[in-house]
This record gives structure tokens, C-alpha cells and sequence, in this order.
């Protein structure tokens, strides 16, 4: 029984919150490693695309609510997430245009277009904040959990409850679509084709008539759903913040690495190891403990590695180590 | 004389807007043919299929291809217009599969491939086999394979081939050329770099010997070996 | 034009703004205030120093740093440590036992290199990494978290921390330079040698940490309840109204005394910042002109051939970095002397990091005059844009009514423009005049 209690605990505060959050890193990570792998930046406005793409999402889904449409259980959010995805293709694709096709042509160094997109996510991070302010904004909507802790606790007649909210259900369910169509389109379709291999070797793909444009194109699409995807279900798993998402950046980044820049297999097992980390380095794990150590072991304090104020110290220790010992990432990425 | 099929006619150019490489140099191929170039280390060899390519500046002379001038194509235009390019490094998409490289190599077309595809692997039986493999893990003699199929997926109307044989063990290398003779007698023309002059020469229809950046010698493959210059200036006697 | 005349002039033109700004209340714009206008100028100063060390990096072997904000608050950190007065007992309560626990972690890493040098095979290698690393933070925490809630119980209203040194508050300004150098080479050693990206993404890492390190050790530096009265190098303008002799000097000179101890404090710090910066400045000039900077820029124009002709390019690489966010952490000690207190919550990357970054953009990477000129430029934008913004803002709203809901958004909303007028004129710059103003020779 005590195991089980501490299976449930564990499950209740580790597992289930670290998929969640795993998935949104990955779906987060996969955009980045995308642009790594055709457009060879990183881009350092990721972050703030998710923001704007959450933004519009919000904006929809507070006039959806106004309206009255709602999705009943679920949230109206997911209503308005197609349009939030439209006008993030619109925004990304029209940065392209604007700035960074020129530099393409230049033929510039790597580090200019991480600079450039420096530029970019200023731009981004002053429009959101510009339009929904600097503060929280919550918008979920619907049925809160699909099971309760104390539903949980009465079902099974355990201690310990297991609650799964709405949002890290679908934000699982969401990203294993995404994640299907995604790696569906890249190997079976022939613009995913044409994708990798361009990724893959940008000289012979020119000379089997691949147009970079086009795949640049539809590169960007492709990350304007991954980003504004990610965004809309941190935002309904936690709260919608610009300078959160500004923030996201660091594990993003750290995923991406870790799973391999370019990967895109790597950037989604890089989102879950980093995930998993954080939350388990800052998790108190005395309730655990509790149920598997006898009564004299117990521990006094809370058994927590990290204060969950340093959970961006985890996915930085991470990355450090990985570019200490395998900079190329656990799925072999194309950076050294 | 008539109209060879491709031809760089009195080719002068270099990279960019560096010095001229090649001087008034003339390339030429014809179906059925292989053509090789040949030449010591820094002759313009590869320069010189470049240049037919389109991959640098020709400040003089022309390319044509069956009678059409090309000179100002880009190669990406090239290769719509039927050359098929082999390079001599990086010249497969090593993450891919056999089949997706094979597949890449159509991009251009828009009828149905799959018979083309199957020409190729009648022709590579190894890579039918080996075909959901990734390209990258396959031996060198076999990435050249995969190589040329790819470019012949475009059904191209010449095939050129950069040093295909550059790194690979002589049984690799016999091999290699016994395809190369194999493709030519489909009536494909060929045009090929070579680092191993003798052993080209001899599946050669028509060879340049190359002396920096010009045209030192040229005529069939069999009348070159026999030249007593040619041998002694660099087929060592 | 010749181009020192056109330099001089811009530089001349940064002074105009500075002298409007204290002379005139035209357009809106200036304040009319000479107390606003020598604001500015120490913080543009202080910008202009942390633009040079970025230039450092960036103009002379094209390192992209984007931890300047960590490297500032370090600075900061520096200025705590050394000046303030130790808290008394805190040494005794806990004050030993967490500089025990610091030794003992930073044995821990080191072991765990030592293994990593000393041991051989697949598997044990890790594992006895591993363990060494396990135990080492047990140990770490073990020791660490008694002496940490000992101190931290000190009369946790007013301090709560271990306090500093009780040295003189100038001290701390190289000290700042060195704490942060010890970061940058620990990020250098990590990060350089590998792509260029990696070291962006690992500074703007350290930089998060810094600021949550800071944050959260409240026996360090109070955390958020944030340090307050620092000890400053210059007189208090209270004392100066109550010294006679100086009411008297300021009334000849047509002042009274409450404006004229402001300026003269500020004033002071111009001087001392200026001093700051000339030095630095010096020092970075004979750098570009040396064998040395010649061979850094060689480095940063062409990599592979640098290497090739036997130059460790990585170790160079380090020594540039190190020098370049040694010289951030100068200014970011400077800046909490300025302010007289550490306020981690104010620190975020937009101001501190990629403000300084448009500041060498446009004044024109890889050369000095350039960042200074960035600096104090920029910095004087990145004041005027908001009032700017509101002006625009007020002016494109005029038709509509005063409790309109779009016009008490949109003024509401006007002081996000800086940071979309920054990313603008960084895009712009970079597009179109990617050498900036005062370009390298």
C-alpha cells in the first residue's frame, strides 16, 4: 500500500507534470532545431514567437468566449489556436521576407543571423507586450481536471491523490498529433523530403532542383504551428506571461542540443530529458520518501535538491555537460 | 566535323572574380561516348567540368548543349535542361535513405520515375538491397553508386562525372568503371574527371590531357596511351 | 569630410543633446534639467564602458556574448561584498560553515575533473564521475544549508546576510571586473572552440543563473529584499547642504543649496566614471593596435587560416572574452555604486544585455571611439523614446475621446515601443549600415 501511495505521489507531482511540461518543451524544440537544420541559426526570437502566437490564440479565444462559443469541456482555446497559427505563418513568413532573406543572399556568417534575430525577437517581444501588456493572462477555459484528486483518492481508497488537469492532458494528446504529422510529413511527403535533404546537403539539393525558397517557406510554416502549438499549451498549463516565454529560450535551446541541433527525433527526447531533470532536481521529494523509508529514516527537511528558483540552473547544467563531453548532441546533430 | 552534343567551347575563366584557371580550353562529348580528362595534379581537370557546369566565371567561349548556347545558365538551370552532375565530395544525402537520395534526384521531374528507378537498380543491383538504408552508412564504392544513380534519376541527356572513383580500393575502382561502361551503352554521353589517367584512358572513347588550364593533348583513349609524350610526360613511362 | 572631424562632430553632437537636455524644454523632448541631463550622462557613461568590453568581444574576435546582464550584476555582487559592513556575528554563525561548503563544492568539481583526467574505461569513468559529483553535493548542501539558515536568521529585516568587507567602495569596482572574468573563463572553457551559437546560448544560460543565484541566496546579497545605502566614494547631499562653506560657494555661483549638492555629486561621479572610461579606453586602443589585436582580428576575419599558421585560436578566444566581461563587470560595480543599492529584480536581459548590444552595433563594432559613441548615444535614445512614444501616441489618439478604450490602451502601452524601436533600429543598422557610425578602420 505504502508503495503504491508513493507510486501515486511520484506519478502526481513528477510524472504527469513532467510530460506535460516535456511535451511543451519538445514541441518548443523541434521549431528551433528546424530552423537549426534548413536555415543553420539558432534562432533567438523562438521564444517570443510562441509568445505572439499565444497572443493572438488569447486574443481569439476572449472574443470566441464573448460570443458565447465555447468548446465545452474543453477549452475554447483550442477554437481559436488555427487562428493564432495563421497569424504567426503570417508574422514568421513575413520576417523572412523582410529581414532574414537579405542575409541569405549574403551569404552571411551564422553568428550575424543569431544577431539579426536578436533584432527580430525585440521587435516581437515589444509588439506583444505592446498589444496584451507585460502581465499574466490566464485563458483556459472548460472542465479544470479529468480526474481529481479526491476522485482519484476515492476510487482507489489510496492516501494519495492523482489529479490530471485538462490542459497537461491535451497538451499531451496534442503534441503526439503534431509530433505524428510532423515526422509523417518529413518522410513521406516530398516537401518533408526535399526538407532533409536540404538540411542535409544544401549543394547537392540545389543541384537536384530543390528550390531553398520553398523550403525555407514552408520551414517557417511548419514552425509557426510548432511554436504557436507549444505557447498555447504552456500558456493553458500555466499562465500566459511575455517574459516567461522569453525565458523558455534557455530549455528550449538546452533541448535542442541535447537532443542534437538538427534532430528533430532529438530535440523531442532532448524536451523530456530536460524536463524530467527539472522537475525532478526541484521536486521535494519527502512525500515520496515517506511512504518508502521506515518511520525512523524519515527525513526532517523536504529532500529537495534545488529550489525550484533554479530550475533554469538544471537545463543550463545540462547543456553544459553535453557540450563538454558530446556537443553534437545524443542524436548526432549537425553543430559541433 | 558536326556539332558535338555538349561542348565548352574555348573556355576561359576562373572561380569568381579570381585569375583564369583554364585558357581557351575545349571539352566535348558525344552520345555513346565517354570522354575523360585527365591530367597531372592542378591542371584544371575538375576546373574544367566545372566551368562546362557552369559553377564558375567563363569570361570567353561558350557552352553549348545540343546546339543550344548555355553559357549563362546557372547550374540548378543546367540540370533542368538535362546535365547530370556528379560531384566529387559531399555528392550524396548521407541521412537519407537509398531510396530517398534516389527519389531527390527526381525532384525536377514531375511524370511518374518509378521506371527510371528501376533502371538504376538494375544497373546498381547493391543498392536495390540496400535501398531503406541510410545512404551515409554504406561503403565509398557503393555511396558512388548511389551518387551517380541519383543524377541519372534526373534522365539526364549527359552525365559528368568529378573524380568517381577518388578514395576507393582498385577492385572498387574496376568495378566502378564497368558500370560507367555500362551506363554509356545506353547511348548516355559521359564526361569524366580522372585521377587514374591509365585506367581511364582505356574505357575512354575521348581524352583530354589538360596542362594547366589548356588543352595539351587530346584524341581517342587508345591513340593517347599509345603516344609516346603523353606517356612519358605523366603516365610514367 | 575628413573622417576625425566627422567623428569629433558626432561626438560633439551627443554633447549637444546632453546640453539641450539641460538647457532647454523644446519639442517636449528635454527636460530643461541639468539634474536629468548628468543622469544621463553617468548611466550613458557607464554604457559606454560596458559597450567597450562588448566591443572587446565582438568588433575585435567576434564572440557574441549575450550574458552582459550576469557579467553587470556580478559587478554589482562585488560592490556588496567589498564595501558594506559585515553583519555582526554572521562570520560566527554561519559565515564559516558556508565558506566551508563553497571550498567543499568547488573540491567536488575539481575532483571530479581530476577523475575525469585520471580515470580510464567506458563505464567506470562516468560512474566515478558521477558518485564524486553525488557525494560532493550532499556534502555541499550538508554543510552548507545550517550555516545558510544561521545566517539568514540575523535580524532578517535589515540584513540577514554576511555582509561585505567594510573596504572602501572603489575597490569593489575591480573586484567586480574579477568576479566576473572567473565566470567568463568558467563559460569560455565550456563554450569556445565550439560553434559560434553555443557560446550565445551558454552566456545568456549563465546570465539567467547569475540573476537567480542572486536572487535567491539571501545570505549573499539579501536576494530581493534587494541592498540598500551602500556606501558611496563621494559626500551625501544632505551633508553638503549642512556644510556652510558649500552653501556659501553655491549661492556665489547663483545655486541653491539643494540643487547644488545634487549636482555636484553627479557631477563628481562624471568625473569618476569619465576617468573610468578614458583609462579603459587607453588601454583598449593600445590593445587594438598591438601585435596582439592585430592577431585577434586576423582570428576573427579568418579562422581556418589563423589556425593554420599555429595560432590556438581558442585559448586567444578565452583571453578576449575573459578580458571583455572582466571589463562588464568594472561597470556593473560602477553602475550599484551609482545607485547606491543592488536590486537583483530590476536586472532583466533586455536592458542589460541587448540594449548594450545595439550600443556597439551602431556606434560601429570594432572600433573603440565607436561603442563609447554607441553608448552615450543609445542610452540617451533609450531614455527619449518613451516620452517619444506617448507624444506619437497622443498625437495619433488626439481625435478620439479622452476614455476612449484604444487611446488608454495605446498610452498605456506607449513604453513597449522602446523595446520594438530597439529591435528596429538594431535591424536597421545591421541592414543597412552594418559598420555603423564611427566604422573600423
Amino acid at each position: 500500500m505504502d508503495f503504491l501511495n508513493a507510486l501515486v505521489a511520484l506519478s502526481n507531482f513528477v510524472l504527469v507534470p513532467g510530460i506535460a511540461y516535456g511535451s511543451q518543451l519538445a514541441l518548443g524544440a523541434l521549431g528551433v532545431t528546424l530552423i537549426y537544420g534548413i536555415l543553420r541559426f539558432s534562432n533567438f526570437a523562438h521564444g517570443d514567437t510562441m509568445a505572439f502566437g499565444t497572443m493572438v490564440t488569447i486574443l481569439f479565444t476572449w472574443w470566441f468566449q464573448s460570443l458565447g462559443i465555447s468548446a465545452g469541456p474543453l477549452p475554447t482555446a483550442l477554437l481559436a489556436l488555427p487562428f493564432g497559427i495563421l497569424a504567426t505563418m503570417a508574422l514568421v513568413v513575413g520576417t523572412d521576407r523582410a529581414v532574414f532573406r537579405f542575409y541569405r543572399q549574403q551569404k552571411a556568417k551564422p553568428v550575424v543571423f543569431v544577431m539579426v534575430s536578436l533584432g527580430v525577437m525585440f521587435m516581437m517581444n515589444g509588439l506583444v507586450r505592446f498589444i496584451i501588456g507585460p502581465g499574466d493572462q490566464r485563458f483556459s477555459d472548460g472542465e479544470r481536471f479529468i480526474i481529481k484528486a479526491r476522485t482519484f483518492k476515492q476510487m482507489t481508497g489510496l492516501d494519495e491523490g492523482l489529479a490530471i488537469k485538462t490542459s497537461q492532458g491535451i497538451t499531451v494528446v496534442t503534441a503526439i498529433i503534431v509530433v505524428a504529422v510532423l515526422f509523417w510529413f518529413l518522410n513521406k511527403t516530398r516537401t518533408g523530403k526535399s526538407m532533409r535533404a536540404y538540411s542535409d546537403n544544401e549543394d547537392l539539393a540545389l543541384l537536384s532542383g530543390i528550390n531553398p525558397e520553398r523550403v525555407v517557406m514552408y520551414t517557417w510554416l511548419i514552425v509557426a504551428v510548432l511554436a504557436t502549438v507549444a505557447g498555447t499549451l504552456y500558456g493553458l498549463d500555466k499562465s500566459f506571461k511575455p517574459f516567461t516565454y522569453f525565458q523558455l529560450l534557455l530549455p528550449i535551446f538546452a533541448a535542442a542540443i541535447v537532443g542534437g541541433l538538427g534532430s528533430p527525433l532529438g530535440a523531442i527526447a532532448g524536451g523530456f530529458v530536460i524536463a524530467m531533470s527539472e522537475v525532478i532536481i526541484t521536486y521535494a521529494w519527502k512525500k515520496v520518501a515517506k511512504y518508502l523509508l521506515p518511520e525512523s529514516l524519515e527525513p526532517d527537511g523536504l529532500v529537495q535538491l534545488l529550489s525550484t528558483d533554479y530550475k533554469f540552473a538544471v537545463s543550463f547544467a545540462i547543456l553544459i555537460v553535453v557540450l563538454l563531453f558530446k556537443p553534437t548532441g545524443i542524436f548526432k546533430g549537425k553543430a559541433v | 566535323m558536326s556539332e558535338p552534343f555538349l561542348i565548352g567551347e574555348n573556355m576561359t575563366g576562373g572561380y569568381g572574380k579570381g585569375p583564369d584557371i583554364l585558357h581557351n580550353c575545349t571539352i566535348a562529348v558525344n552520345p555513346g561516348e565517354i570522354a575523360v580528362i585527365v591530367g597531372p595534379n592542378g591542371a584544371g581537370k575538375s576546373t574544367a567540368m566545372k566551368a562546362v557546369f557552369g559553377m564558375l566565371t567563363v569570361r570567353s567561349g561558350s557552352v553549348r548543349l545540343a546546339g543550344e548556347d548555355i553559357t549563362q545558365l546557372s547550374p540548378q538551370d543546367r540540370v533542368v535542361k538535362g546535365m547530370g552532375f556528379v560531384p566529387q565530395t559531399s555528392n550524396i544525402f548521407a541521412s537519407m535513405t537509398v531510396e530517398e537520395n534516389l527519389e531527390m534526384g527526381a525532384f525536377i521531374r514531375t511524370d511518374d520515375f518509378s521506371a527510371t528507378l528501376e533502371q538504376v537498380y538494375h544497373l546498381f543491383p547493391i543498392l536495390r538491397d540496400k535501398r531503406n538504408q541510410a545512404a551515409g552508412e554504406l561503403s565509398g564504392g557503393q555511396r558512388q553508386q548511389v551518387a551517380v544513380g541519383r543524377a541519372l534519376m534526373t534522365k539526364p541527356k549527359v552525365l559528368m562525372l568529378d573524380e568517381p572513383t577518388a578514395g576507393v580500393s582498385p577492385i572498387v575502382m574496376d568495378e566502378l568503371f564497368d558500370r560507367i561502361i555500362e551506363v554509356a551503352r545506353t547511348g548516355l554521353p559521359i564526361l569524366m574527371v580522372e585521377q587514374n589517367a591509365k585506367q581511364a584512358l582505356e574505357i575512354a572513347d575521348k581524352g583530354y590531357v589538360l596542362v594547366q588550364g589548356r588543352n595539351a593533348y587530346t584524341g581517342s583513349g587508345q591513340d593517347l596511351l599509345a603516344d609516346p609524350d603523353v606517356r612519358k610526360s605523366f603516365l610514367g613511362g | 569630410m575628413n573622417q576625425t572631424v566627422k567623428h569629433t562632430l558626432l561626438f560633439a553632437a551627443v554633447g549637444l543633446l546632453l546640453l539641450l537636455e539641460g538647457t532647454s524644454t523644446a519639442f517636449g523632448v528635454f527636460s530643461g534639467s541639468w539634474n536629468s541631463s548628468l543622469t544621463i550622462l553617468n548611466m550613458g557613461l557607464i554604457s559606454a564602458i560596458m559597450a567597450l568590453g562588448v566591443n572587446l568581444q565582438w568588433g575585435f574576435a567576434g564572440l557574441f556574448n549575450v550574458g552582459i546582464m550576469g557579467f553587470t550584476a556580478l559587478g554589482g555582487l562585488a560592490v556588496v561584498l567589498i564595501a558594506t559592513p559585515a553583519t555582526p556575528g554572521a562570520w560566527d554563525a554561519g559565515g564559516q560553515r558556508i565558506l566551508l561548503a563553497l571550498i567543499l563544492g568547488a573540491t567536488t568539481i575539481a575532483a571530479a575533473i581530476f577523475v575525469y583526467h585520471r580515470m580510464a574505461g567506458k563505464r567506470a569513468r562516468p560512474l566515478a564521475m558521477i558518485a564524486v559529483l553525488v557525494a560532493g553535493f550532499f556534502l555541499y548542501r550538508g554543510v552548507l544549508d545550517p550555516g545558510v539558515e544561521a545566517v539568514e536568521s540575523i535580524n532578517p529585516a535589515l540584513s540577514g546576510n554576511i555582509g561585505g568587507l567594510g573596504l572602501p567602495v572603489l575597490l569593489a569596482w575591480p573586484v567586480g571586473g574579477i568576479l566576473a572574468a572567473g565566470v567568463a573563463w568558467i563559460i569560455g572553457k565550456t563554450a569556445l572552440g565550439l560553434r559560434s551559437d553555443y557560446l550565445a546560448i551558454a552566456t545568456l544560460g549563465i546570465a539567467e543563473i547569475i540573476l537567480s543565484v542572486l536572487k535567491n541566496e539571501d545570505w549573499l546579497s539579501r536576494g530581493v529584499k534587494n541592498v540598500v545605502g551602500l556606501p558611496r566614494p563621494l559626500p551625501y547631499e544632505v551633508d553638503l547642504q549642512n556644510d556652510p562653506a558649500f552653501v556659501e560657494q553655491a549661492a556665489a555661483w547663483g545655486f541653491d543649496a539643494t540643487t547644488a549638492s545634487t549636482l555636484y555629486v553627479k557631477l563628481g561621479y562624471s568625473l569618476l566614471f569619465t576617468a573610468v572610461l578614458l583609462v579603459l579606453l587607453w588601454m583598449a586602443q593600445m590593445a587594438l593596435r598591438s601585435p596582439w589585436g592585430r592577431m585577434m582580428r586576423a582570428i576573427r576575419d579568418n579562422e581556418v587560416a589563423a589556425n593554420a599558421m599555429g595560432k590556438d585560436v581558442t585559448s586567444r578566444h578565452l583571453q578576449i572574452f575573459i578580458l571583455g566581461s572582466a571589463i562588464c563587470g568594472i561597470a556593473g560595480a560602477m553602475m550599484t555604486t551609482l545607485d547606491s543599492q543592488l536590486t537583483p529584480g530590476t536586472y532583466n536581459p533586455l536592458r542589460f544585455t541587448f540594449l548594450i548590444w545595439v550600443m556597439v552595433i551602431v556606434g560601429g563594432s570594432g572600433n573603440n571611439f565607436g561603442a563609447v559613441l554607441g553608448g552615450l548615444l543609445v542610452w540617451f535614445l533609450w531614455i527619449k523614446v518613451e516620452p517619444l512614444g506617448i507624444m506619437l501616441m497622443d498625437l495619433l489618439t488626439a481625435g478620439m475621446a479622452e476614455d476612449n478604450g484604444l487611446r488608454v490602451h495605446l498610452l498605456e502601452s506607449a513604453a513597449h515601443m522602446r523595446l520594438f524601436t530597439m529591435g528596429l533600429v538594431l535591424l536597421l543598422v545591421l541592414r543597412f549600415s552594418p559598420r555603423g557610425l564611427i566604422p573600423e578602420k
